[in-house]
């Protein structure tokens, strides 16, 4: 039986081979690995990219105290970038299956339709989840707007649910009896983090506090963001990845605030909105940031 | 000499429901090209649109065309240089006569143009326009755009291909296979092309999947579901139905909840006891040929095991609070934002079930119907909203009528659903959707083209369905807080209910809705007597006769007010004969006297001008018209009926 880890491995040496640069997880709490900028930035722009990163994926309404042996607040998603989308993708993706072990000639593997989107990054794309003999294994998806922009070449991103993957694989009912490695499961490792997040997004974390946490985030990416200038020489040394980074502890505290229910849904879309700003905010200034210097332009 | 021909679009997997409607589109744009063809077929599987033609001609027929040259006068060298022109010789020339006079002239042969050039040519944009409801690009910004990416091309015509590209593929001649149990590449000709792909564990006719799946269901007690088999069909290229069993402890939940998840979240056919009760089996059907070590069964009966239980936990938990302790928290749902929260909605919906007519019953309905978007278990299966309320209703001892209404009030969801069941549930989906579609108009949310994401068409439907189906004669126009946009907007849906769902003939609908429409129950009864009398003899002449009096009283911008009609103005004859006849028969159906009616309006045109030198006598007699019209036009207005005549 192949451990958790394992199979990250396998997956992670197999992009690997294709030419991704293997990412270690980004250190911001983030709700997917779309909203990394290894994807949510570098998709911008003609620029090819290839990336793998395996990245925790918080999500604290889906929190259930470690009880309920499917859902959870922190999961593992591996975040796989082409791009451009090469035109075996889809080939390319089911090999990364069999680098695992599935043998897709004794499985039922099916492409259903579902289109992502993401409204508080002004994100969507064509896709679909891909089923394993009736599990959702993977988001298949061709981005086609990132930050409320056309993008230039069409990505290709693929995201793995590493704990049902590995429920899949080891024959587990629960995500808890996986088998991380030899001697541990992934309850050993993380059911305190269930746990614990748990608690402390339903029923301890400060509004008021979370509130003013948030203002002062936004505040400070609104500032940046502001300062920033097209026309400044030395537009490249601007910190929009830092001001990406305030955006994130947005998003991550909307999504907190609204676990707690502190959140009416009235007040909702308009707090979406604000996240929404700030992040095409960024993106707009990274696509400019990217572009050469007008006078360097050869004619 | 005939071909035949093959084009297959291969691309990624296209949204199953997408697919019949695209390959129709093909054909469409395929008969456009006007190349002769005997025959031609459609087939597809989610990575493949395919178009078989025979009998193809090589190239199009010669034609002949006149080509005109210098008059018959001209000098020679004129002559000469026109003739060198197109190659020939003087002497080649002919005179042709003209009724402008005598000119030289040659019949030029022009070649019928290669089929294979006319599809080279026409291929890439004909594939390109079938319509998607959505599509994608896949390269690069402006570049081609499709449903899904198309990742290779087969087009023969004969044993040649058709050259062209799109997107950077080239067409040519090889296919290819299932994803895993096939070749990437396979070598096809217009002969052997779907035994090659079955060789390759493709089965390219949908009808062939469709019988192999039912085939093998065919010892089991499934449910029948053919949306979900059309599904099926076209998601699989090689489709095999297994069974898989669950836990009969399951069957505690609600059937209405272990459906929803085999249907919507798993695509599974639910499968029936003995005594048409659910069984603890469910057949799924899986894109590969067999399940010999039971992979796919074990697989797919431990995600529906998951699922169940996650189900099984919400409606426990959910009926820790009951529903009437959870209203108000549908303070904190927003219906929308300008129009309050669901607890707004709620209170104005108790409001107009009751001025609906609604009793005690659909009144406290009405007023729970929307409780249920608090529960985790709608959270989890939003399509269960209403019925996962009516069951929890039920099950915290609501009286029947309460909890079928809540159950109930999404009813119809389409044209084809069934309305809700008794009048309760009903008047609350009634007060449901009308309160959706008042407030929606009054803050500007109006639908336009395909942008209605308050489904406001298809509440506006169903309001319209259920109150001719459950013949309720309300007069709905009072409803409708004298928005003229949402009257419209009602009157549009109610045309095309009686039109396109129930079959009248527009110019009927148009004829009846113009005598009123506010009591549908009455509308639609007018309708079956126009229908009734439009076949009898006299029903088209007089509708005729009708159009032209209204004309008429248009033309003459005649609006009925001013003096009554003087019985001493009218002339002896045909208009004195028409006003007796119109004392005798008013107020009877016209069903009853259109017989004798017609031959006196007939006549009446006949010997009599309107147009009348003396005012007060042409007044008169617009007055008459006038009064005929009015008698006969509560029933509908018979100048909009569409006459041959």
């Amino acid at each position: 039986m192949q451990s958790f880890q394992e199979i990250i491995f396998k997956l992670k040496q197999y992009w690997a081979q294709r030419g991704c640069i293997v990412q270690e997880p980004y250190d911001v709490e983030v709700g997917a690995g779309t909203m990394v900028a290894e994807t949510f930035l570098r998709v911008l722009g003609a620029k090819p990219y290839r990336v793998a990163y395996v990245q925790p994926s918080r999500r604290p309404a889906d929190g259930r105290y470690g009880d309920n042996p499917n859902r959870l607040y922190k999961h593992s998603q591996l975040q796989v970038i082409l791009k451009p989308s090469p035109a075996d993708a889809i080939e390319q993706y089911l090999g990364s299956l069999e680098a695992i072990g599935i043998d897709l000639r004794r499985h039922d593997i099916k492409f259903e339709e579902d289109n992502w989107e993401a409204p508080t990054l002004g994100a969507w794309g064509i896709g679909w989840q891909v089923m394993l003999d009736g599990l959702e294994i993977t988001q298949f998806t061709y981005f086609q707007q990132c930050g409320g922009i056309d993008l230039d070449v069409v990505p290709a991103e693929l995201t793995y649910g590493l704990e049902r993957l590995a429920a899949f694989l080891q024959g587990k009912d629960s995500v808890y009896d996986i088998e991380w490695t030899e001697g541990f499961s992934y309850g050993d490792v993380r059911y305190l983090d269930e746990l614990q997040y748990s608690v402390y997004n339903f029923e301890m974390a400060d509004i008021a506090t979370l509130w003013k946490l948030f203002e002062l985030h936004e505040g400070e990416a609104a500032r940046l963001l502001q300062a920033y200038d097209p026309k400044a020489p030395d537009k490249r040394r601007f910190p929009l990845l830092p001001a990406y980074d305030q955006v994130l502890k947005c998003s991550n505290l909307f999504n907190t605030l609204d676990s707690r229910g502190a959140i009416s849904v009235t007040e909702r879309v308009g707090v979406i909105q604000r996240v929404r700003k700030l992040a095409v905010g960024v993106a707009q200034a990274w696509v400019d940031q990217q572009q050469e210097p007008a006078g360097e332009v050869a004619q | 000499m005939s071909l035949p021909f093959l084009l297959e679009i291969g691309t990624e997997e296209i949204p199953d429901w997408m697919i019949p409607n695209a390959l129709e589109n093909l054909r469409l744009l395929f008969e456009k090209l006007e190349i002769p063809h005997e025959w031609v077929t459609l087939d597809a599987t989610p990575r493949r649109l395919v178009l078989r033609a025979d009998g193809l001609p090589e190239r199009q027929a010669d034609k002949e065309e006149r080509v005109m040259g210098p008059a018959r006068s001209a000098p020679p060298q004129a002559v000469a240089g026109f003739a060198r022109k197109q190659g020939l010789k003087p002497e080649d020339l002919s005179i042709a006569a003209t009724p402008k006079g005598e000119y030289y002239s040659f019949l030029k042969r022009i070649e019928g143009r290669r089929t294979v050039d006319i599809l080279a040519e026409a291929l890439p944009s004909l594939i390109l326009e079938i319509y998607f409801p959505k599509t994608m690009y896949w390269t690069a910004k402006g570049g081609p755009r499709f449903i899904r990416p198309i990742r290779w091309i087969v087009a023969l015509l004969g044993e040649a291909i058709v050259p062209f590209e799109i997107a950077g593929v080239r067409a040519g001649a090889l296919s290819s296979g299932h994803r895993r149990l096939g070749a990437r590449e396979i070598a096809v000709t217009t002969a052997d092309y779907e035994r090659r792909l079955r060789d390759h564990y493709v089965i390219l006719s949908a009808e062939e999947r469709r019988h192999k799946i039912r085939q093998e269901m065919a010892g089991i007690r499934v449910k029948a579901d053919p949306a979900l088999l059309e599904t099926l069909v076209y998601i699989t290229e090689y489709p095999t139905a297994i069974t898989g069993s669950f836990d009969a402890q399951f069957l505690e939940l609600p059937q209405e909840v272990l459906i929803t998840v085999m249907r919507h979240h798993q695509k599974y056919f639910s499968v029936e006891d003995a005594q048409g009760g659910l069984a603890a089996q469910f057949v799924a059907v899986m894109n590969i040929p067999e399940d010999p070590d039971g992979f796919v069964r074990r697989g797919n009966e431990r995600v529906l095991r998951a699922r169940f239980n996650d189900a099984r936990f919400f409606w426990e938990t959910d009926q820790k609070k009951k529903l009437a302790d959870r209203k108000q928290d549908l303070a904190h749902v927003t219906f929308q934002a300008k129009l309050g929260s669901y607890l707004d909605k709620a209170e104005r919906m108790a409001a107009l079930a009751r001025e609906l007519g609604g009793d005690e019953h659909a009144v406290r309905a009405a007023g729970l119907a929307k409780c249920d978007l608090t529960t985790e278990l709608v959270k989890e299966f939003t399509e269960l909203q209403g019925v996962v309320g009516g069951l929890y209703a039920r099950a915290q001892g609501e009286p029947e009528p309460v909890w079928q209404a809540i159950y109930d009030h999404y009813r119809p969801e389409s044209m084809e659903d069934a309305i809700p069941r008794n009048r309760t549930a009903q008047t609350v989906a009634l007060a449901d959707k009308i309160d959706t579609l008042r407030g929606c108009f009054r803050v500007g949310l109006v639908p336009t083209g395909s942008r209605d994401p308050f489904p406001l068409r298809r509440a506006a439907q169903g309001v319209v369905k259920i109150l001719v189906e459950a013949r309720m004669e309300l007069p709905l126009v009072d409803f409708l807080e004298k928005n003229r946009e949402l009257i419209d907007f009602f009157a549009e849906r109610v045309k095309f209910y009686f039109k396109d769902h129930r079959g009248f003939k527009y110019d009927e609908v148009h004829a009846a809705m113009a005598a009123g429409w506010s009591n549908l129950v009455d509308l639609e009864a007018r309708l079956e007597r126009i229908q009734n009398l439009r076949p009898t003899p006299d029903f088209e002449p007089l509708a005729a006769s009708f159009k032209r009096i209204r004309n008429i009283l248009d033309q003459a911008k005649f609006t009925g007010e001013g003096a009554p009609l003087d019985e001493r103005l009218l002339e002896p004859g045909p208009e004195q004969e028409l006003y007796q006849e119109y004392q005798r028969i008013a107020g009877q159906p016209i069903e009853n006297v259109i017989s004798r009616l017609r031959p006196r309006v007939d006549r009446f045109f006949d010997k009599v001008l309107v147009n009348a030198p003396d005012a007060r006598v042409r007044q008169n007699r617009l007055t008459l018209l006038h009064t005929l019209l009015a008698e006969f036009s509560t029933m509908a207005d018979f100048s909009e009926i569409v006459t041959n005549s």
